[in-house]
């Protein structure tokens, strides 16, 4: 069902046709294919509406009318600061620095990566290494049916590219940094200067191999801007993954994210997904479990306010016998914010002795505040054990009773819940400064949040 | 330090408190006592500010001050202490995260400086002894997990740590075996003290050997039906509570 306005649409392809022109021909004509294919999808399908099922609740028309600009490599003012709050420093062996999806080398460090490992830009490597890049780019992440991935892939230019050979063991995270530096001042104020940015990212661990990587998009700014970003995980046999996307986009931000994870027998894959910022925020993540005993978690923590809406569709695809996988989100909504949760469990006819359990938990902080929550599980095999639960609820009155009869005043003891609430995600963060930034962002967060509830 | 005056308070349409008057001067300890849905529990949490219940008549007198018009958390820092009949759980927190703030909270409020995490942690290892409290329990979140009995000396040992005026003890002994019984009622006794009054609220004479009450209360149908001193807690051990309801019927026959 196609309702995009074709106006809308024509800025779309008149912006392909300017992106060949002015040199995306002349990288590698497979890469440039693929870009073809995609944006001529795209024109067919279009921008999803809400009679569409996977877009029922979030609403993109507000994207769908914005007039974005391809974003250039703008290095602003607010970067040093925003880049030393970001950072990983030397806990990371290697951290890759995208400004609106340009990759940086002054900002990036590659000092302590592992002999053998690969990290650095796509872009470099799908000229200088295609037989790394071929079997794998845009072949996991569908374009076909996600108009987002085919405007990605129409648009791809960049992103990071990350290699964990056979066996490999990188103690130390890959830290990939999304920077968006939108210019300051109101988008509808100076029509056009809404900028938009594609990062696309592959990360492909071998056989045996075992890799934390840790995906940080941050909004430097306060412009109306949309980061579409797709990144594509392959997970070799007996790989380990430990994926954590962070989400701190500025508060007028549209941000849509795919990620699709492509796992292979006895794998163990784990994903951390934290929300935080962003007007507008969907997450699609997808893993295909594509072999026998994989081991696949995925946890994840939004965290909203004001009117902002997040959305977090999953979906595993249990492919083969004998494979678990576990997810629980927590939400967390105060102000007039939307929050919307779908998760699919698919089971194959032939994934037997499937294990799969899947939990959803919202706490309502405000009256305003709103969540969808819907759990699908679609079973096609025989013999598999899979549950999955949600619940919205508020504040445990008793237990706020409880701290306030220590001596806590009602903020902070709604504040200590709220925080015990979301502490059990933090607390499933392995990499310890990732871990200490979102305590940290936590705190202040609930610090300022009841400033306003002080004043009854 | 505590005058109770004619106290009526109430659940959704429920009347449960019906007029209860009581006086309790520093340094006693007074136990009530009452059959189950007599209205013990409902006068602690009364006491202690919870909302749910609405006060629909009478007063309360705390140290010169009216309690019913304190929120929950001005009472703790006046000096109040509720020890739970049944503690809250809350995963995420630990006791002595969650004590320390309750502590400078209480510190501030009379006018003293905040303590340290030094000076907390080595006041805090003082009262652990108290109940006997092991470090790893007080380190792990906010009664998670724990035994009935660990949740009753956690209360006993915050309530050391709080250093309250006041201190109302929900039926602590409920679910207690004789030797976690005896460690709480230890506690509870090191902290007697003239300067301390205690209102010690059991359906159960058993506690009463091991705190020993100056005066007992029984109440009843929202009313303190009888006082007495501790043979009063004897009494009923030995003559339930039954002899009681038909005294108090007599006393005030019910229109049929």
């Amino acid at each position: 069902m196609v309702v995009t306005s074709s106006k809308e649409l024509d800025t779309y392809l008149s912006d392909f046709e300017l992106f060949e022109k002015n040199g995306a021909t002349k990288g590698p004509s497979w890469i440039h294919q693929i870009r073809k294919a995609a944006i001529s999808r795209f024109s067919e399908l279009g921008f999803p509406t809400t009679r569409l099922e996977e877009w029922k609740y979030t609403n993109v028309a507000p994207i769908a009318k914005t007039r974005f600009k391809r974003a250039e490599c703008e290095v602003n003012g607010l970067m040093a600061e925003a880049l030393a709050r970001a950072t990983l420093g030397e806990s990371a062996c290697a951290q890759l620095v995208f400004v609106n999806g340009h990759f940086s080398r002054e900002l990036s460090s590659l000092r302590s990566l592992p002999e053998g490992v690969k990290a650095g830009s796509l872009a470099a490597a799908w000229g200088s290494d295609p037989a790394s890049i071929e079997p794998h780019l845009a072949r996991h992440a569908s374009y076909h049916d996600h108009a987002f991935v085919a405007l990605n892939t129409a648009f791809m230019k960049d992103g990071a590219f990350v290699y964990v050979p056979k066996g490999k063991v990188v103690e130390l995270p890959i830290h990939l940094l999304f920077f968006s530096t939108a210019p300051v001042g109101l988008a509808h104020e100076r029509p056009g200067t809404a900028v938009v940015s594609y990062p696309r990212n592959l990360i492909v661990a071998d056989d045996g191999s075992q890799a934390m990587i840790v995906e940080s998009y941050v909004g430097v700014g306060t412009n109306v801007y949309l980061t579409n970003t797709v990144t594509e995980i392959v997970g070799g046999k007996n790989a380990v993954i430990d994926y954590y996307k962070l989400q701190r986009e500025s508060e007028e931000a549209f941000h849509i994210a795919t990620v699709q994870a492509h796992l292979d027998r006895s794998s163990n894959f784990s994903s951390h997904s934290i929300d935080l910022g962003g007007a507008l925020v969907r997450n699609d993540l997808n893993a295909t479990l594509d072999g026998e005993g994989i081991e696949c978690t995925l946890d994840g923590l939004y965290m909203v306010t004001g009117r902002q809406h997040v959305d977090n569709h999953t979906r595993i695809d249990h492919v083969k016998p004998h494979c678990s996988s576990r997810e629980l989100y927590k939400g967390l909504l105060d102000g007039k914010s939307r929050g919307v949760f779908n998760g699919k469990i698919y089971v194959h006819k032939a994934a037997q002795k499937t294990d799969a359990k899947q939990t959803n938990k919202n706490l309502l902080l405000s009256e305003g505040a709103t969540i969808n929550t819907k759990p699908q599980l679609e079973i096609y095999a025989d013999d598999v054990k899979c549950t999955h639960g949600s619940t919205i609820g508020q504040l445990d009155q008793d237990a706020v009773f409880y701290l306030r009869s220590r001596g806590l005043d009602l903020a902070t003891a709604r504040n200590l819940l709220t925080y015990a609430f979301a502490s059990e995600m933090v607390g499933r963060i392995k990499v310890e400064p990732v871990r200490a930034q979102i305590e940290n962002l936590l705190v202040t967060r609930l610090h300022n949040g009841s400033r306003a509830e002080d004043t009854p | 330090m505590l005058e109770i005056r004619n106290l009526h308070a109430k659940v959704g349409n429920t009347e449960i408190l019906r007029g209860i008057d009581l006086t309790v001067h520093a340094g006693e300890v007074h136990a009530v006592m009452g059959p189950n849905g007599s209205g013990k529990s409902t006068l602690a949490h009364v006491l202690a500010g919870r909302e749910s219940y609405e006060v629909t008549a009478g007063e309360v007198i705390y140290e010169g001050k009216d309690l019913l018009k304190m929120p929950p958390e001005e009472r703790a820092r006046e000096g109040v202490f509720l020890a739970f009949q049944y503690p809250v759980e809350i995963p995420g927190v630990s006791t002595t995260y969650f004590l320390k703030a309750g502590v400078n909270a209480i510190r501030k409020h009379r006018g003293l400086e905040e303590l340290d995490a030094i000076d907390f942690l080595a006041m805090v290892k003082e009262k652990m002894k108290l109940v006997e409290m092991d470090q790893a329990l007080i380190n792990r979140p906010l009664n998670e997990g724990f035994s009935g009995g660990e949740k009753k000396r956690n209360e006993i040992f915050q309530m050391g740590v709080l250093d309250p005026k006041l201190a109302i003890l929900d039926e602590t002994d409920s679910g207690l075996d004789i030797d976690a019984l005896k460690i709480v009622a230890n506690g509870v006794n090191a902290f007697r003290s003239p300067a301390r009054a205690m209102l010690v609220i059991t359906h159960y004479q058993r506690l009463l050997n091991y705190i020993i009450p100056d005066y007992v209360h029984v109440i009843f149908d929202g009313r303190i039906v009888k006082s007495g001193g501790k043979a009063l807690a004897l009494e009923l051990e030995e003559k339930g509570y039954d002899w009681l309801k038909a005294e108090v019927e007599v006393a005030q026959p019910t229109i049929a």
